[in-house]
């Protein structure tokens, strides 16, 4: 790999430890996957964070790391385990939020945003359309790469948080613009609407392409996608197919910089939208959680929950999982007190993925195809998915 | 391949620096780091898997590539705190997770090593700083 004088010098070590263990992990990147030399980043979104993921080795690197690593880009968090202030209220101990605080105070210390969300492209971590990021979270990945058309491969934990430091990525992948062209052309023949659809419609692409042993999906018959039907999309289709960047014609920027492949054409009916929900509702269900939020509720959605839930009490535990800033917004609108006084929680900071409710809870109704997987691998629950209105329902009958 | 007699020396590709002398355990399988093994006892605990039930520990690890989460870089180092991690890994194709790992655990790392020639219980020595594995 070229490298620049300065970054010979940090991987020399003249700026440090925590930025000569960075390079070190970027350089190899780099040589292991033929990159010719460093880009700059524009920002960074840091995974790994919850304490149950890192454990106590996790929190003692970050903290080493700590020690005289200072961040040099715009850096967010991926949810952590935990609401920071409102854990108590959700059933977390005491011994895993002491844990799970020493886990963000590290990243504090870094000069990180602790805003720990997984969408932070919703609250000003925002590329623009050709920026080069390095961002972890599959879904954020998905969203900036397709939706934005920025720029960034799917980072792991420790290679985001070593761009954090040093501002740079080995140029490779999805940084390149011989590696973004569709491979595969699916026409979607049936109308798609709502977060729940689009995400029935990522695990149908996503499973899909991963028989096919392809990586980029180019999609027709979408007239309309809201910015929440698409990050319900984009964290479907990076949970079942692995994918980083789609595209879709008449929606995303980049659809038609590349030519649109004409090799391999899938095409997908009413009927397997049909067949694929009945896969996410599973049998023998009682229901005793709702969760909305995966990815992070935005402040729309927040709002439409309010107004479903105004005057009314839900009779199950039902948790808002949501960014911080957001729920600030929420709050000052007034829709966080119409919501709480319904009795349902907001859950900011964590998500029904990363908190430590493995069998706490029996079935589990979402609006979310992620969270249908993460809910059954991770947490063992019975799982629904259905639309936000559904779920709300669910909720107070 | 050099050497002749039961010596042989393999080149391959240097993933991180420094060198360790033990006996290999080897794997058709790939590992994934979290959830595949115990960071506690350095056993795979993966249902299934050829080494199912079998120690790391100390050994150098043989196997064809890395597979899992992200988070299994951080179970590595783990591992290396524990003093339950292998001594130094080869793999035929390294992946990002087990790169990671490496590195921020600094266990010496090859790859790019025709692992058939390498059979569990003999001793090798691994230069990860020259990209070689010596077979003794």
């Amino acid at each position: 790999m070229k490298l620049t004088s300065e970054e010979l010098d940090m991987l020399e070590g003249k700026y440090g430890k925590a930025v000569q263990k960075s390079m070190e992990i970027l350089t190899t990147l780099g040589e292991i996957f033929d990159a010719e030399n460093m880009v700059d980043v524009y920002g960074v979104q840091i995974a790994g964070v919850s304490y149950a993921n890192l454990g106590e080795a996790g929190l003692e690197f970050l903290s080493e790391i700590a020690e005289d690593g200072k961040v040099r880009v715009l850096t967010t968090l991926n949810p952590a385990g935990m609401d920071r202030e409102n854990w108590q209220a959700l059933g977390i101990d005491e011994e895993f939020a002491k844990n799970q605080n020493h886990v963000i105070d590290a990243f504090a210390k870094m000069g990180v945003i602790t805003t720990c969300s997984c969408t932070p492209y919703l609250i000003g971590n925002t590329p623009h359309y050709g920026q080069h990021i390095a961002w972890a979270e599959s879904s954020a990945v998905c969203y900036a790469n397709s939706v934005i058309g920025a720029r960034t491969n799917r980072e792991g934990g420790p290679s985001a948080l070593a761009s954090a430091l040093t501002g740079i990525t080995p140029k490779y992948g999805y940084h390149l613009d011989e590696n973004r062209h569709g491979e595969v052309l699916i026409k979607v023949n049936a109308p798609v609407n709502g977060t729940d659809e689009f995400g029935v419609l990522g695990k149908i692409i996503g499973e899909k392409l991963g028989e096919l042993e392809k990586k980029i999906p180019y999609i027709t018959g979408i007239t309309n996608a809201t910015v929440e039907e698409l990050k319900s999309f984009c964290a479907s289709v990076a949970t079942y197919g692995g994918t980083a960047l789609f595209h879709m014609e008449g929606i995303t920027p980049e659809y038609n910089r590349y030519p649109k492949p004409s090799n391999i054409t899938v095409e997908i009916n009413q009927e397997d939208l049909d067949k694929t929900r009945s896969e996410l509702i599973d049998e023998d269900l009682e229901i005793d959680f709702v969760s909305i939020g995966c990815p992070h509720a935005s402040i729309h959605e927040i709002e439409k929950i309010a107004r479903l839930l105004k005057g009314k009490k839900v009779k199950k535990e039902f948790w808002i999982t949501t960014a911080r800033p957001t729920k600030r917004i929420a709050d000052e609108a007034g829709y966080s007190k119409i919501i709480e006084d319904a009795g349902a929680k907001f859950a900011a900071d964590t998500c029904c993925v990363v908190a430590p409710i493995k069998g706490r809870f029996k079935g589990i109704m979402v609006d979310s195809a992620k969270a249908c997987y993460y809910g059954r691998a991770k947490n063992k629950f019975k799982v629904k998915i259905g639309p936000v209105e559904e779920c709300v329902e669910e909720a107070i009958k | 391949m050099c050497g002749g007699g039961n010596k042989m020396k393999l080149k391959g590709r240097k993933i991180y620096k420094g060198t360790a002398e033990a006996e290999a355990i080897v794997t058709k399988d790939g590992i994934s780091f979290y959830g595949g093994v115990d960071p506690d006892t350095g056993k795979v605990v993966e249902v299934g898997h050829e080494l199912e039930g079998k120690s790391i520990t100390g050994k150098v690890l043989v196997f064809p590539t890395g597979k899992g989460s992200t988070v299994g870089s951080y179970t590595m180092y783990r591992m290396k705190k524990n003093n339950t991690a292998p001594v130094a890994i080869v793999n035929k194709q390294i992946d990002t997770i087990v790169a990671v790992g490496c590195i921020i655990s600094e266990i010496p790392c090859v790859d790019k090593i025709d692992i058939s020639f390498i059979k569990t219980g003999q001793k090798i020595i691994v230069n990860g700083s020259e990209g070689t594995v010596e077979v003794k």
